[in-house]
């Protein structure tokens, strides 16, 4: 199975350096994002409230990755479904495309931060924290929505449900790494939100046993 | 009928009796007797469709899915009665009818999850990708809904009675005047929604074989 993770891997890295102008057209979104926001805010740098810093970069990597994240399972054609079904157990499939999204969103995640904390100003006391507030986010983020994403693949008007589904099961994940990131702003040690953390990854792994158990019945056809 | 003559027993009782003098409560405590069995019946009736889910994956008949649906119909009805019995309660107690109260604020996510599971359904043309799929949402739905509602609020103070030092239900407080009517008026409300669903679900059931007749 590892083995097959890491050849879906290959296959989903290769197509994305072919197919650059998907990840380039991401890239902008988010490079789009940060300067309508900083335009509207008309910031003048370190004016803007650290509360709202935090919650206007965490939507809009929020955003991005929905969009980043919708088109992982409609890309694909139909055909090409069903040869890699006969290929590879189902929960490889799954797997390999949480990590391909976690990359991903991480890569996002990192740009956007670099590029929102020039324009924006960066208030954060303790980077490090924030940082595993980004690779932790990622990887949250990544798995609950590939499994969104497979589910709105297979109805009809797939850009508005893949947001109305995600939505409501992305909030209380959002909350959480809001809070713990705000600590992070305030320079608060780590240990005050270990209990924030320890659910966190409770989520995570909640999340990533539910799309073990659950994706082959969508995969099924 | 048994269910009518203990939600007759809920109304009256839940109106006319004695119940114990709390501060700030007064005698809005008798919300406890219509607020708090909604969110019972709430998790009741979506655990039903939770497992029927379960269910249609397991053995993938019609009828499963339809009880799925029809219970988290009911659901539904009961998660936004329980929300605007709060609302009206939380007017007269906490002084505004919304004031981000993190039950409040999980509450209302669950709903729009259920909402987006019924948005879900409309979207498919085909009947048993429809059934197959949202049985597969709703189970996700369900176990991402337990923490919201159960663990998410915990973490912080609530202005609800039992958090942050108000007084609340628990044995010490939950007055055994108020379990004589509390416990039946859970019973009484959850009844009710089963009876609605399976009255629902029958409709449907009629409604399905006239179509097979008529297209015979």
């Amino acid at each position: 199975m590892i083995k097959q993770i890491g050849a879906l891997l290959y296959k989903d890295f290769t197509i994305e350096w072919r197919n650059r102008y998907a990840l380039n057209g991401i890239l902008l979104y988010l490079a789009g994002a940060v300067f309508i926001c900083y335009l509207s805010f008309n910031v003048k740098k370190g004016i803007i409230h650290p509360i709202t810093w935090n919650a206007l970069f965490w939507i809009i990597i929020l955003f991005s990755a929905i969009n980043a994240i919708s088109k992982s399972f409609s890309g694909e054609r139909e055909g090409r479904n069903l040869y890699y079904f006969m290929l590879c157990r189902t929960e490889a499939i799954i797997f390999s495309k949480i990590i391909y999204n976690s990359v991903l969103l991480l890569m996002l995640a990192v740009i956007g931060f670099v590029f929102y904390g020039v324009v924006m100003g960066n208030p954060i006391q303790d980077q490090v924290t924030f940082f595993l507030c980004l690779v932790l986010s990622s990887i949250a983020f990544a798995s609950s929505l590939s499994f969104v994403a497979a589910i709105a693949s297979k109805a009809s008007n797939n850009g508005t449900l893949m947001a109305i589904l995600s939505f409501p099961i992305i909030l209380p994940l959002l909350l959480l790494i809001i809070k713990i990131s705000k600590q992070a702003i305030d320079g608060i040690d780590v240990y005050e939100s270990y209990d924030e953390l320890t659910i966190l990854m409770a989520i995570n792994v909640l999340v990533l046993a539910l799309s073990y158990i659950l994706f082959p019945y969508i995969w099924r056809n | 009928m048994a269910c009518i003559a203990l939600l007759v027993y809920t109304i009256i009782a839940g109106f006319l009796m004695e119940v114990p003098t709390l501060p700030i409560l007064n005698e809005s405590i008798r919300n406890l007797y219509f607020h708090v069995p909604m969110w019972f019946g709430m998790i009741y009736l979506l655990l039903i469709s939770f497992i029927n889910s379960i269910r249609y994956l397991q053995k993938p008949k019609p009828e499963f899915d339809t009880k799925a649906v029809e219970y988290a119909n009911s659901g539904i009805i009961f998660g936004i009665l329980g929300l605007v019995t709060g609302m009206l309660w939380a007017k007269y107690t906490w002084g505004a009818y919304w004031s981000g109260d993190p039950k409040q604020n999980a509450s209302a996510i669950g709903l729009l999850i259920y909402f987006a599971y019924m948005v879900l359904r409309g979207s498919f043309n085909d009947d048993q990708q429809k059934a197959r799929i949202s049985a597969v949402y709703n189970i996700f739905a369900f176990c991402i809904l337990i923490p919201l509602l159960f663990v998410l609020p915990r973490l912080t103070d609530s202005l609800h009675p039992g958090n942050g030092g108000n007084p609340g239900f628990n044995s010490y407080d939950l007055d055994n005047r108020m379990r004589l009517v509390f416990y039946p008026a859970n019973i009484a409300w959850i009844m009710l929604g089963v009876w609605i669903t399976q009255l629902r679900y029958r409709m449907r059931f009629v409604e399905q074989k006239l179509k097979e007749n008529q297209s015979k």
